[in-house]
């Protein structure tokens, strides 16, 4: 069952930033990085518990796309959610992706199935 | 293969430590088809957290931060914690465990870890209403709900935690006494002279401290409870604190036939094996290595035994070290090796200065050659170097009297980093010795504080060791003839001051050229806003345009101070500290209409906190319109100029000190810098304006005005040096543009202007020679740079209103723009919001900021 929910279209998106969207009560960070990639992580930074991370500063870190959170910094992995300065700490990954000019974001995983 | 089963029962901190350990080694690999898979029961109804940090929760720490626990930690499919469910009883024969639930798990492996509980002396009325122990996070909520609307309350116990729940106490706004039987305070831990220096430092500080007291009798009475004495007066007080001491919790393990030590614990031998076949003991239940140790590193030890052990391991556990730092009520206090002098002749040095509040105490071996122990109180900042020294065959230098009189810096003389042995163990708390260290940085690769940090562990619990491991660092660095690097980070080799100087010579204008021409990869939160920051000095234009917006630091990227909740504060600019009744009006309304929390900041201006993305603008718009702008509070730029009344109305000024602090504000204003600036004008040498602790301080005399450089507060003290005497006004500005555009051009990321000038060759003069006698044929350029500066300053926010485009980026959410963001929360504290804390975001707390009156 698919529940991919359209939240703006593409060209609203910055490049190399992020935003917020609100689905479902759920708050999910939505990036553009330079090469054109969409990624969606949940916005809730495990650190200060604020909801922030599509305010963070967008970049690299070896080859992963990273997101640094605003508030004590720690570096996500765009792709994994990872967190790659405390091994033992994820951020939520939603699938992502762009159609007929739209960003369209998925809750929860059963949708990468669909 | 099948899977084996590991139960752990008691989720502490060395429980949890010993999990963490288990996935962190392998051995509960999901994948494995002979792994582990790990049970954990839990008897508090939260995972584990930071006992060691639990007073911090009386100053704000939110339960959540205590945490041990990082989200998604038990999601690993071989781990299963059960919260509120103890374990009621183990069968080692049929090798299980039943927990209260009536849950049977059978078990290839146990390990206890049950920690221990707060000893009440049986004293009658110990226990009953307004009584209390002070050990789990449920303990202290209940002292604080007690507190409210209570007076006064009594301690009993003056030992380390006894010292604790006193400050918990005080903080809670109680009078507070300690009581204590011995006849000093943390008789464990100091010696008689020590604790008549801790004594004072405590009484100062208003807390009572009565010393050999012992406790008879508590009596309920109308007012709340008596506490009556062998000697002495009785003590009437609302609530009393047991901190006598611990006491193992082995309760289950004497159910179960365990065998246990004579003065309780599981009795352990050194693989941590208690007296049934696989089953061990941890932490503070466990006696082992002949005793029960009551901190967490030796726990923390012996949690890697156990996993060592379970892959197959041969490491034991003989003993661990029982120093202690202790930092409370802003008291430094540490006692390390043998502190008492029990080693047979040994020989004491003691210094002590009561004036100052400060007794230290090294105990020596009879050659005064070799550090046995010691205790500092007042001052401890020696602790991290001395304690690795303890007991080591390291030869002390010169004369022991020199490692205890007072230094500056802390560090002891003749004493550093690279006298440790390699062995010396310099994080207690994670059991990182020095050649483990110094390995990671020079076979790991770790190139900083924070790569050895995450490689080892070292400096993640306790934290007092972190200045040593960065000396280590820095001179393991320098011995392998890699000179700390200058680079920014992965992005770019250049520095700073180099980045700069490209940008500026070869007239680079976006971030993208840079990038391309200078660095590699994408950039990241340290590169970025060092280039956005240098962009803006060099040619100053709306700093949110283009690719410039996504390049800020986090609070730039909103032109506003990101708090903690994730709301902003802003802080409208009042040059030089001068503001009109109407403009206090305008500010005043702003708050009250947008429920802002209003406080008067330390640098003469207001600060206005709680304001969610999508009310920024319309709070800009009200100052804007009012004639007023938002401010730099944020930035790496002008904060404020600080001015004192001067001669305008004080009868001791000599010049109007206001008039300059406002002028200085509005030259300087917006500009970006390496770090931020502060100035400050005082109107004569009484200095108000406490101008000498400035970046740039000015103080007026009879004839013009004297100008100081490099002054600092903040984490490193420092008063500003002269720099210019009795100059008149305009070559006063013309040296500050000098002195300020230097500055921009050269310094390092982050480095304020005191360090800058510390590390510049040549020093003071080498500035004067460069901006006064143009040694460098700077000056010319400089002067362009801060002209151009000034003439092209725009107010930021009123450029951000005048354009749809840049409003876009201040909502809350790209497809509910004006849905303010669910998970902010306030409530309401002497008449102002603040956020929620973790433990109030109930439904029934939570009071958005009501927007009453917003102008279209
Ligand atoms: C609001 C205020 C405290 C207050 O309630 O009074 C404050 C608040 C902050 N200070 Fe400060 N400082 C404030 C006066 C000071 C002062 C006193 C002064 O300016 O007279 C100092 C010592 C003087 C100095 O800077 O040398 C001061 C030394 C610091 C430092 C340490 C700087 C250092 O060199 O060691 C930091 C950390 C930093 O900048 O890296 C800091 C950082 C901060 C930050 C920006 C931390 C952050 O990133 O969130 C705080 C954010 C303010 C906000 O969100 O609005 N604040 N801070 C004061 C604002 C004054 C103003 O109107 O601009
Ligand atoms: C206020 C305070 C300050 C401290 N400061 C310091 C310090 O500065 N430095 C330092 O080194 N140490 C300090 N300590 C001591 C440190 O907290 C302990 O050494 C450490 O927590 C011991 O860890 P543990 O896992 O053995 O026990 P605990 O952390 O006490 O955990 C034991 C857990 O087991 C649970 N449990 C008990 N029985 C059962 C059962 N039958 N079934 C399931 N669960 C059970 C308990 O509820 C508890 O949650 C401090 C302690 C306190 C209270
Ligand atoms: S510094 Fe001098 S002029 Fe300024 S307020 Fe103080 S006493 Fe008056
Ligand atoms: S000594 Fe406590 S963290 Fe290193």
């Amino acid at each position: 069952m698919s529940q991919w929910a359209s939240i703006c279209p593409a060209a609203r998106l910055p490049v190399e930033r992020g935003v917020a969207a609100l689905l479902d009560g759920e708050q999910v960070a939505v990036f553009r990085t330079a090469d054109n990639r969409f990624h969606a992580v949940s916005n809730f930074d495990p650190f200060s518990g604020a909801m922030v991370i599509s305010r963070g500063i967008v970049g690299s870190r070896g080859d992963r796309p990273t997101v640094a959170s605003p508030i004590y910094k720690q570096v996500f992995d765009l792709e994994t959610g990872q967190c790659l300065d405390d091994s033992a700490v994820r951020l939520e990954v939603h699938p992502v992706r762009v159609l007929d000019g739209m960003v369209q974001v998925a809750l929860g995983a059963q949708a990468l199935s669909a | 293969m099948t899977r084996k089963t590991l139960v752990v029962i008691g989720h502490g901190m060395v429980g949890h430590r010993l999990v963490e350990l288990a996935v962190e080694r392998g051995l509960v690999d999901a994948e494995d088809p002979g792994g582990w898979d790990v049970v954990v029961h839990a008897a508090e109804s939260v995972p584990a957290y930071d006992r060691v940090g639990l007073s911090s929760w009386f100053r704000g720490t939110t339960a959540e931060e205590l945490c041990l626990v990082p989200d998604g930690f038990f999601d690993h499919p071989a781990l299963d914690l059960r919260l509120s469910d103890p374990v009621v009883a183990v069968d080692v024969a049929a090798r299980t465990v039943t927990s209260s639930c009536g849950t049977v798990t059978p078990y290839d492996a146990l390990v206890l870890a049950t920690g221990s509980t707060a000893f009440v002396p049986p004293v009658p009325g110990a226990t009953g209403p307004g009584r209390f122990v002070y050990r789990t996070l449920d303990d202290l909520e209940q002292i604080r709900a007690a507190a409210q609307g209570a007076r006064s309350g009594a301690v009993i116990g003056g030992g380390l935690l006894g010292l604790e729940a006193a400050d918990a106490l005080r903080s809670l706004g109680l009078d507070t006494t300690v009581v204590e039987f011995a006849p000093r305070l943390m008789p464990v831990q100091v010696d008689e002279a020590g604790g008549q220096a801790l004594r004072r430092l405590v009484e100062d500080l208003g807390v009572w401290v009565r010393t050999s007291a012992a406790t008879q009798v508590i009596e309920q009475t109308d007012a709340g409870l008596r506490m009556v004495f062998a000697e002495g007066d009785p003590l009437d007080v609302d609530l009393v604190v047991f901190s006598a001491g611990i006491r193992p919790d082995d309760a289950l393990a004497r159910r179960t036939g365990l065998m246990t030590a004579e003065r309780g614990g599981v009795l352990v031998d050194e693989a941590c094996l208690a007296s049934a076949p696989d089953v061990y003991a941890v932490g503070e239940c466990a006696s082992a290595a002949g005793r029960c140790w009551g901190l967490v590193a030796p726990g923390y030890a012996q949690a890697e035994i156990v996993v060592d052990r379970l892959l197959g391991g041969e490491r034991t556990f003989t003993g661990a070290d029982l120093s202690t730092r202790l930092k409370l009520m802003g008291i430094d206090v540490a006692s390390f090796g043998d502190a008492h002098a029990l080693t047979p002749g040994a020989l004491e040095l003691v210094y002590a200065d009561p004036v100052a509040g400060v007794y230290a105490k090294l105990v020596v071996t009879d050659d005064a050659r070799h550090l046995l122990g010691g205790i500092l109180v007042g001052d401890a900042s020696a602790y991290p170097v001395l304690r690795p020294l303890t007991g080591t065959d390291v030869v002390l230098p010169g004369s022991p009297a020199d490692l205890l009189l007072p230094r500056r810096d802390g560090a002891p003389a003749g004493l550093g980093a690279s006298t440790l042995p390699a062995t010396a163990q310099v994080c207690s708390c994670r059991a990182v010795s020095k050649a483990e260290i110094c390995t990671a940085v020079s076979d790991g690769g770790c190139r900083d504080v924070a790569g050895v940090k995450a490689c080892t562990g070292a400096g993640t619990v306790c934290g007092s060791c972190v200045g040593l491991v960065k000396d280590l660092v820095k001179d393991e660095l320098a011995g392998l003839g890699v000179a700390m690097s200058t680079a920014l980070c992965e992005h770019f080799e250049l520095s700073r001051a180099g980045m700069f100087e490209v940008v500026r010579v070869k007239g680079i204008r976006t971030w993208s050229q840079l990038l391309a021409e200078h660095g590699r990869g994408r950039g990241c939160d340290i590169c970025k806003p060092t280039a956005a920051s240098i962009l803006a000095s060099l040619d100053s234009g709306y700093v949110l345009d283009g690719e410039r917006g996504g390049l800020q630091d986090t609070n730039d990227h909103m032109l506003a101070n990101l708090q903690k909740d994730g709301t902003y504060s802003v802080v409208p600019r009042i040059p030089g500290g001068e503001v009109t009744p109407e403009h206090l009006i305008v500010i005043g309304e702003v708050a009250r209409d947008f429920s802002l929390y209003t406080k008067i900041t330390g640098g003469q201006r207001i600060d206005l906190f709680g304001a969610r993305v999508e009310q920024l603008p319309l709070i800009w718009r009200r100052l804007v319109d009012a004639g007023m702008e938002s401010g730099h509070a944020y930035g790496k730029s002008l904060r404020t100029v600080k001015s004192c009344v001067g001669q305008t109305w004080c009868r001791f000024g000599v010049q109007d000190s206001t008039s300059l602090a406002i002028e200085l504000e509005l030259r300087y204003r917006g500009l970006r810098s390496p770090h931020k600036v502060k100035m400050g004008v005082s109107g004569c040498a009484r200095e108000c304006a406490e101008a000498r602790s400035k970046d740039f301080g000015v103080i007026a005399t009879e004839s013009g005005w004297n100008l100081y450089v490099g002054g600092n507060g903040g984490f490193r003290p420092r008063h500003a040096d002269l720099f210019l005497q009795d100059v008149d006004t305009a070559t006063l500005v013309r040296t500050i543009d000098r002195v300020l555009m230097l500055y921009v051009f050269t310094a390092d990321r982050l480095q304020r202007t005191a360090p800058w000038i510390e590390a510049m060759e040549g020093g003071l003069d080498h500035l004067r020679a460069v901006v006064l006698d143009d040694s460098l044929g700077l000056c010319a350029e400089l002067d362009a740079a801060m002209t151009r500066h000034v003439a092209t300053y725009s107010d930021e926010w009123a450029d951000t209103l005048a354009d749809p485009d840049r409003l876009a980026r201040f909502t809350s959410f790209v497809n509910a723009p004006d849905e303010p963001d669910p998970s902010i929360a306030f409530v309401r504290e002497r008449g102002q919001i603040r956020p929620a804390r973790s433990d109030e975001k109930g439904p029934a707390l939570v009071a958005g900021p009501v927007l009453e009156v917003v102008r279209a």
